[in-house]
C-alpha cells in the first residue's frame, strides 16, 4: 500500500518538475508581451503610412528627438546617423537618415535593432519605414544611406520632452563574424 | 524493508547481507549512511570553495595584480560561489535532511531509497565536471556565478561544463526534494499529524517544494543559454530578436527562491537547538510554521530586486521593493520567536547553543543590511558593490554555513555514539563567529564607499579595509581545520553519548540509542 502511495505521490511531484521546467521556457514569450505592453527594454510601436496620415498633428507641443548609433563587436560597419536630433511635433511624420558604411573586403550583413528611452515613451515612438524591418545586406565597401520614418503619437506623457531614439547593429551572418577582425585589421591598413 | 531475523544483534548494520569497503558506501540504500556521505561531500567542497576564497582575499590584500590574472580572479568568484552554493550548503542540507527527517517523524528510511542513493552519487561528477572546466584553454566560467548573458555565451568551453553540471545538480536536488515531501506525506509514523512535525522536519518540507518549482527554471534557463551558445536560437541575442535582460529574470526567478532554500532548513535546525538548550518549547510554533510558508511564498514575487539598475519602470521598483520589505515581517517573526524562546530559559551554552544564538545575532545583521539593499534609491549605489557581498555573506555564511556547523555540533553525539570534544568546540565557535567578523564587517564600508565587487583591483584608499578582511579571511579558513579535526576525532571515539544526549533535547531522534542501529523505527513509535 505504502509503495504504491509513494508512486502515486512520486509520478504528481514529477509533473509539477515537467511542468515547472515549461513555465522556465514560457517565460520567454511572456516577458515579450510584457514588454510590449509596457514598453521595457524600450520596444518601439509601428504605424502604416495611411493611419499616421489621418493624425493631426499638435502644432502646440514640442518634442525633441535625439539619435545614437552603435555597431555590436564583429560587425566592421561605421554606423551613425545623419543628424544629431530634430524637433517635431506629436503626431507628424517625420524621416530622418542614418548612414552605413562597410569596411570589409567580403559581403556583410546586420541587422539593427532599435531602443528608445525613456520607457515610458517608447510605446508612443511608433515607426512607418525602418531599415530595422529588415536586414540590410552591404557588398564590400558598400556605404547606404538608410531612412527612418516615425511618428510621436500625441498620447506621449506630457512629462516627455525629449526621446531618445538609439539603434545597435548586430552582425547577422555568422560566418562573416568569425573573420569580421581579420578582414577589419586589413582594411585597416589600407584606408 | 522489514527484517527477517529479529535476533541478529542491530549492532553491525546487520540483518541482511552487506558489501563492504566502498562498495558499501555506492550501493547503499540506507538514510543514515547516505545523510553522512552528503554531509561529508559538503564539508568537502566547503573546503574547496574555502580555498578559492582565499585565492580571491590574497588577491584583495593589496593594491594591484599579484597572485591571480584578471581572467582567473573572474573564475575564482564564479566558482567560488557556484562551488559554495550547489556543492556545500544544499547538499549540506541535504545530508541533515536525510538523517535527520526519517529519525524526526519516526519512519523506518527515506520512502525512496535507490533514488536517494542515484541523487548522491550524481554530486561527484557533476562536481568533477564544474572543477574539470578550470583544466581547459579558457579556463572555467568567469561570468559570476549567476552566468548573465552575454558573458556567458560568449565564454569557452569551461561554460559548457558547468551548464552540464548545473544540470546534474539540478537533477540531483530535485531527486533529492522529492524524495523529502514523499517522505514527509507518506511515513510519519501514526499520530504524528503535520502539526506536530519537528520544525526542521516542516522548513525542509516548505523547502523542497521550493527546490522542485524553481531548479526546473533554472536547468530551462541554463538550456537556453546552451542552444543560444551552439544551436543557433537567440533567446539573449538582441541581433536574433532576444533580450539579455529576460536572462536576469528568468534566473532570479529561480534565484530568490534558491535564496529561501539555502535559508530555510538553516531556521529549522536553529529551532531544534534552541529549545533544547534554552529547556524551554518553542515560542509560537504555529507562527514558526506559518512564517516559513509565508517566506517561500512571497520568494516567488520579489524576483526582480536583484537588477533593480537594468531599467525598470518606476512602478514596478516601487512593487518589488515593497514586496521585498515585506519579507521582513515574516523573518522578524521568527527572530522575536527564538528570543522568546530565550526569554526566561535556563540556558547553557553548549557548542550547538553558542552557534545557534550567534546565527540569530548574525543573521539579523543580514537581514537588515538586506532592507537597506531593498530600498530602491540606495540600491543604485550599493547595486554590485561590497556592502552586497557582506550582506549575502552574512545571511548565508553566519545564517547558513554556521547554522549547519551547530547543526553537527548538536547532533553529532547521536550519530557517532561519541561527545565531541567540548573545550575545542568553543574554540572553534568563537574563532569562527571572530574571524568571519573580521572578514566581512569591513565589506559593508568598502561597499558604501563604492568599491564594485568581482574585480581583482582597487583603488588604493580601499587597501586598509580590504588588509583586514583578507586577515580575517586566512583566520577563518584555518580554524575550519580544527573542526574537520574535531568531526574526525568524534567519529573516531571519544565519551560515550547516551540516548538522550542533551539534558533539554525533545523528540523521537533522542529515544534512540546513540548511535542508532543501522535500521530504526522499523515498527513506527507510539507518539504521545
Amino acid at each position: 500500500m505504502s509503495a504504491r502511495a509513494n508512486k502515486a505521490l512520486t509520478a504528481k511531484l514529477a509533473v509539477v518538475v515537467v511542468a515547472m521546467f515549461g513555465f522556465g521556457y514560457l517565460l520567454v514569450p511572456l516577458y515579450d508581451l510584457f514588454c510590449e505592453i509596457t514598453g521595457v527594454g524600450g520596444r518601439t510601436g509601428t504605424v502604416t503610412e495611411s493611419t499616421a496620415a489621418l493624425a493631426k498633428a499638435d502644432v502646440s507641443r514640442d518634442v525633441t528627438v535625439e539619435f545614437t548609433a552603435a555597431t555590436a563587436p564583429g560587425l566592421p560597419w561605421e554606423f551613425h546617423p545623419l543628424q544629431r536630433k530634430v524637433t517635431v511635433h506629436p503626431g507628424a511624420v517625420t524621416e530622418v537618415f542614418y548612414l552605413a558604411r562597410s569596411k570589409s573586403r567580403r559581403a556583410t550583413a546586420g541587422q539593427a535593432v532599435p531602443s528608445v528611452a525613456p520607457f515610458d515613451a517608447s510605446r508612443h515612438f511608433k515607426k512607418i519605414e525602418c531599415f530595422c524591418f529588415t536586414s540590410q545586406q552591404l557588398a564590400p565597401f558598400e556605404e547606404r544611406r538608410m531612412a527612418v520614418r516615425f511618428v510621436v503619437d500625441r498620447e506621449l506623457p506630457p512629462a516627455v520632452h525629449t526621446v531618445t531614439l538609439s539603434y545597435m547593429f548586430y552582425n547577422v551572418d555568422a560566418a562573416a563574424a568569425a573573420d569580421s577582425t581579420a578582414t577589419a585589421a586589413a582594411t585597416g591598413e589600407k584606408t | 524493508m522489514a527484517s527477517i531475523d529479529t535476533t541478529v544483534s542491530h549492532d553491525n548494520h546487520g540483518d541482511h547481507a552487506q558489501p563492504y569497503g566502498i562498495m558499501r558506501w555506492l550501493t547503499t540504500t540506507n538514510h543514515k549512511d547516505i545523510g553522512t556521505m552528503y554531509l561529508v561531500f559538503a564539508l568537502l567542497m566547503l573546503l574547496v570553495g574555502g580555498l578559492m576564497a582565499l585565492l580571491i582575499r590574497a588577491e584583495l590584500f593589496e593594491p594591484g595584480l599579484q597572485v591571480l590574472d584578471p581572467a582567473r580572479f573572474n573564475q575564482m568568484t564564479t566558482l567560488h560561489a557556484l562551488v559554495m552554493i550547489f556543492g556545500a550548503v544544499m547538499p549540506g542540507f541535504v545530508g541533515f535532511a536525510n538523517w535527520q527527517v526519517p529519525l524526526m517523524i519516526g519512519a523506518p528510511d527515506m520512502a525512496l531509497p535507490r533514488l536517494n542513493n542515484f541523487s548522491f552519487w550524481i554530486l561527484p561528477f557533476a562536481f568533477t565536471l564544474l572543477l574539470g572546466s578550470l583544466l581547459t584553454a579558457d579556463g572555467g566560467p568567469a561570468s559570476g556565478w549567476t552566468l548573465y548573458a552575454p558573458l556567458s555565451v560568449q565564454g569557452g568551453m569551461g561554460v559548457d561544463m558547468t551548464i552540464f553540471a548545473i544540470h546534474m545538480m539540478g537533477v540531483s536536488s530535485i531527486l533529492g526534494a522529492i524524495n523529502i515531501i514523499v517522505t514527509i506525506f507518506n511515513l510519519r509514523a501514526p499520530g504524528m499529524t503535520l502539526m506536530k512535525m519537528p520544525l526542521f522536519v516542516w522548513t525542509w518540507l516548505i523547502t523542497a517544494f521550493l527546490l522542485i518549482a524553481v531548479m526546473p527554471v533554472l536547468a530551462g534557463a541554463v538550456t537556453m543559454l546552451l542552444t543560444d551558445r551552439h544551436f543557433g536560437t537567440a533567446f539573449f541575442d538582441p541581433g536574433g530578436g532576444g533580450d539579455p535582460v529576460m536572462f536576469q529574470h528568468i534566473f532570479w526567478f529561480f534565484g530568490h527562491p534558491e535564496v529561501y532554500i539555502m535559508i530555510l532548513p538553516a531556521f529549522g535546525i536553529i529551532s531544534q537547538i534552541i529549545p533544547t538548550f534554552a529547556r524551554k518549547p518553542l515560542f509560537g510554533y504555529d507562527s514558526m510554521v506559518f512564517a516559513t510558508a509565508a517566506i517561500a511564498f512571497l520568494s516567488f514575487a520579489v524576483w526582480a530586486h536583484h537588477m533593480f539598475t537594468v531599467g525598470m519602470p518606476l512602478a514596478g521598483e516601487l512593487y518589488f521593493m515593497y514586496a521585498t520589505m515585506l519579507i521582513a515581517v515574516p523573518t522578524g517573526v521568527k527572530i522575536f520567536n527564538w528570543v522568546a524562546t530565550m526569554w526566561r530559559g535556563a540556558m547553557t551554552f553548549e557548542t550547538p547553543m553558542l552557534f545557534a544564538v550567534s546565527v540569530v545575532f548574525l543573521f539579523t545583521i543580514g537581514g537588515l543590511s538586506g532592507l537597506m539593499l531593498a530600498i530602491v534609491p540606495a540600491d543604485f549605489q550599493y547595486h554590485d558593490t561590497y556592502f552586497v557581498v557582506a550582506h549575502f555573506h552574512y545571511v548565508l555564511f553566519s545564517g547558513a554555513v554556521m547554522a549547519m556547523m551547530g547543526g553537527a555540533y548538536y547532533w553529532l553525539p547521536k550519530w557517532t555514539g561519541h561527545r565531541y570534544n567540548e573545550t575545542l568546540g568553543k574554540w572553534h565557535f568563537w574563532l569562527t563567529a571572530v574571524f568571519f567578523n573580521i572578514t566581512f564587517f569591513p565589506q559593508h564600508f568598502l561597499g558604501l564607499a563604492g568599491m564594485p565587487r568581482r574585480i581583482p583591483d582597487y583603488a588604493l584608499q580601499f587597501t586598509e579595509f580590504n588588509m583586514v578582511s583578507t586577515i580575517g579571511a586566512f583566520g577563518l579558513g584555518i580554524a575550519q581545520l580544527l573542526f574537520v579535526y574535531i568531526v574526525v576525532r568524534c567519529i573516531i571515539g571519544g565519551e560515550r553519548a547516551d540516548a538522550r544526549v542533551w539534558e533539554g533535547a525533545e523528540g523521537l531522534e533522542w529515544t534512540l540509542p546513540s548511535p542508532p542501529p543501522a535500521h530504526t523505527f522499523t515498527t513506527p513509535p507510539k507518539i504521545a
